[in-house]
């Protein structure tokens, strides 16, 4: 955790009791089971202690014990609202470590795989935060376009929301039939849909009253501080693995990098709503330009990585979701290290959340996105 | 004697219909809120009891009714239990002075709408004394926020209140309906009727003023320790009585009460009521909700100001032309409400626009500007190239 700064008791400004209220586990907003200790001054946060491990499940040690495969039908479980790109980046690091070459078509059906759930992903993202905001129909609107999402992700992996649709060297199964078509046709449909969201609150007033100028990371703050993902570049910083790393067939398709400029939270909340529109482009081109070919090589059924060490990353919807892989040869990975965006955000709350009132607490939470799957492992 | 017997006569049937007017709201404008706001979601809402689910709200107090009525170990029992019914008297209370058709009023107070300021801000009570002997965080600071918030909305209610008084000539609620028969005063006085609705939504706690309850902040604000049938006092009773006695005053107020086109007497008045239900409804699932400081910035440097002016100038053209008042007034009122209607969100965004541009630590007091000076100097390594403009 970081380092959190002591409030001296001689102030100033207010003469009265403080108050210590734990919001969490069990709160409305608090996106699965976060706890933050907050001392409170009224309604002023003076102090924040976010207190995490109330779904740890132990990820990392249980790699130890699974062969490659077994583990690889865990993952999605990590992340429960991305759980491709948890499996992506394990797949990638097992792919390079052992040099196996993923044919193209396989590649491409990955990223249509992802970036659909980085849309169903952002639409949760987006309705909490507005949630948390006290609006109702957003959310109800996000969930009903996530559902069409799901049944698409169903078609592709036969489950809506754990996967288990990579492999090492490849995806599980080719398109189902029909599925190209069903998926057209969210396309076109979608961005109306994003277009609704926007109509009913990016310029309402009390939204903008909410977000704009709360919660600000500066640039080299955020960098510091190693966000990644929507709550970097809402910052104003253009970092993106897909395009700075240009891993799988990003570097074909033509899509852009939304940014924000004062990294507040409203800049946040629109870099995801335009995500929605570079992803609806991304899975457009994905499924022209889709080549025939295998979608798998062979691999023996008990993976042996050499051994060696590495590490590889996708842009998850939330981030660099990173893995860091030890191989020492035998069945199973001698140690896997994950590298969450979600945790790195939270570690940034008691930084952030000082100086702000319990509503703002709720906004700031809810705009940096935490999953806290991801964030106990 | 036969006087007495009439008067607890009298008493009783007022009473009844008092307690039917309130079950009635409590039952049907939650279900109805829940039907309208899924249909507002993409959604079906409670459909599966009875035809279309009307006999949900039934299915849902015999459930809240059979439960098992608990009061936390460390609470304040009997404030506690008392909390729900001193909240109650003020739906009750208020019905008193409302005709309800031309032959129909418990009371016509020669100072009713004194009366009903007063009554009103008497809500108040029930949700402190219920968040305060929770003994509950979340409890007391919905509780503390209802104190803060009604207090606030109090003043501009009371404002828009005096101007009706003003045009009525009379503080009884019978004289404001019989003064309403030429002209509704909504046409007079549109700026009042706009600052009487907002500001009795946030005296409601509706959304977007809803922060003594908000439920993604405070769980349930004052209410949540609150379970069973008091739940239900608090949930279904006393809000949707509230709403409903504050869409009565508003009709009686500004829609000329009982009176209307073609049918005349209480089903005018049922509809008036409808439509401010669904108007909170609508809201209800259209806005995001305001926080403490924007919340009372807004009470108190543009609602009381602006319904002040309001005031100041209809008692002006009252005095000056006490003939022919009626036309200058409702000039001079369209004329701001639209004005404020159409520069308020213009205003609103440049001065956040603006606001955006500096950090907010400025709003705080010198500790924390000190303090997070200090951490930005410790986490923020200065010079930055792409900072904002």
């Amino acid at each position: 955790m970081t380092v959190r700064p002591r409030i001296k008791t001689d102030r100033p400004y207010f003469h009265l009791e403080e108050m210590v209220l734990n919001m969490g586990p069990q709160h409305p907003s608090m996106h699965g089971v976060l706890r933050l200790v907050l001392r409170l001054n009224g309604e002023l946060v003076i102090d924040v202690d976010p207190a995490l491990g109330y779904l740890h499940r132990g990820f990392e040690k249980l790699a130890e014990n699974r062969t490659y495969y077994q583990y690889l039908s865990m993952l999605s479980r990590c992340d429960y609202l991305s759980g491709i790109f948890m499996e992506w980046a394990y797949v990638r690091a097992v792919e390079d470590l052992m040099e196996i070459e993923v044919p193209e078509r396989a590649e491409y059906l990955r990223v249509i795989a992802g970036e659909l759930n980085r849309i169903a992903s952002h639409q949760i993202s987006i309705g909490d935060f507005l949630l948390n905001l006290g609006t109702w129909t957003p959310f109800f609107w996000t969930f009903r376009d996530r559902e069409d999402i799901l049944d698409l992700l169903e078609m592709l992996t036969g489950q809506r929301m754990m996967y288990n649709y990579m492999r090492v060297g490849g995806v599980k199964e080719d398109l189902p039939d029909g599925f190209e078509s069903a998926c057209r046709s969210f396309l076109r449909t979608f961005p109306k849909m994003v277009d609704q969201y926007e109509q009913l609150v990016t310029d309402n007033e009390i939204f903008l009253t909410r977000t704009l100028g709360i919660g600000v990371y500066e640039p080299d703050e955020a960098v510091d501080y190693g966000l990644t993902g929507p709550n970097l570049r809402g910052s104003g910083v253009a970092w993106d693995l897909r395009k700075a790393e240009g891993y799988s067939v990003y570097p074909k398709l033509d899509f852009e990098v939304p940014v924000g400029r004062h990294g507040d939270c409203y800049d946040r909340y629109k870099c995801r709503i335009e995500e929605f529109r570079q992803s609806v482009r991304i899975i457009e081109q994905a499924l022209d330009g889709l080549p025939g070919g295998p979608v798998n090589v062979k691999t023996p059924p008990m993976l042996r990585p050499p051994a060696g060490e590495i590490y590889r990353a996708v842009e998850s919807p939330r981030g660099e979701w990173g893995n860091y892989l030890v191989s020492n040869g035998g069945l199973r990975p001698y140690r896997l290290k994950l590298r969450d965006p979600s945790y790195v955000a939270i570690s940034t709350l008691p930084r952030i959340l000082p100086g702000n009132n319990i509503a703002d607490v709720i906004a700031i939470a809810g705009s940096l996105d935490p999953i806290m799957g991801a964030v106990d492992r | 004697m036969a006087e007495i017997i009439e008067l607890i006569v009298r008493f009783i049937v007022a009473l009844v219909i008092a307690l039917a007017v309130i079950h009635v709201s409590g039952l049907v404008f939650p279900f109805l809120l829940r039907r309208l706001w899924g249909f507002m979601g993409d959604r079906l809402g409670p459909n599966r009891v009875g035809p279309q689910g009307i006999f949900q709200p039934i299915a849902d107090g015999i459930k809240l009714f059979t439960k098992e009525d608990i009061t936390p170990a460390r609470s304040n029992r009997w404030l506690f239990l008392l909390a729900p019914a001193i909240a109650f008297t003020t739906p009750m209370l208020v019905q008193v002075v409302i005709p309800f058709s031309e032959s129909y009023t418990i009371a016509d107070l020669n100072i009713g709408l004194l009366y009903l300021v007063a009554i009103g801000a008497f809500a108040v009570l029930g949700m402190l004394v219920g968040g305060w002997a929770s003994n509950n965080k979340y409890s007391l600071v919905g509780g503390l926020r209802a104190a803060a918030q009604m207090i606030s909305y109090e003043i501009p209610l009371l404002l828009t209140i005096i101007v009706v008084a003003l045009l009525a000539g009379s503080l009884s609620l019978d004289s404001v309906v019989a003064a309403q028969e030429g002209v509704w005063f909504i046409l007079v006085q549109p700026m009042s009727f706009l600052v009487f609705i907002i500001a009795g939504v946030a005296e409601l706690n509706r959304t977007p003023f809803d922060l003594p309850e908000a439920e993604s902040e405070l769980v349930s604000g004052y209410m949540t320790e609150y379970s069973g049938m008091r739940f239900a006092f608090f949930y279904g009773l006393i809000e949707w009585g509230n709403v409903t006695v504050w869409a009565l005053t508003a009709s009686t107020l500004f829609l000329g009460g009982w009176r209307g086109p073609f049918i005349s007497g209480p089903a005018w008045l049922v509809i008036k009521v409808c439509i401010f239900a669904f108007l909170i409804i609508w809201f209800f699932s259209t806005f995001p909700r305001l926080q403490v400081d924007q919340l009372m910035t807004f009470a108190w440097k543009i609602l009381i100001p602006l319904s002040l002016v309001n005031l100041t100038v209809t008692a002006f053209f009252i005095v000056l032309m006490p003939d022919n008042y009626l036309w200058p007034i409702a000039i001079f009122s369209w004329v701001i409400m639209i004005a404020f209607v159409l520069l308020m969100p213009i205003v609103v965004k440049r001065l956040l626009l603006k606001k955006r541009l500096y950090t907010r630590l400025t709003d705080y007091g010198p500790w924390v500007i000190s303090r997070t000076a200090s951490m930005r100097s410790q986490y923020y390594r200065g010079n930055s190239k792409q900072t904002s403009d």
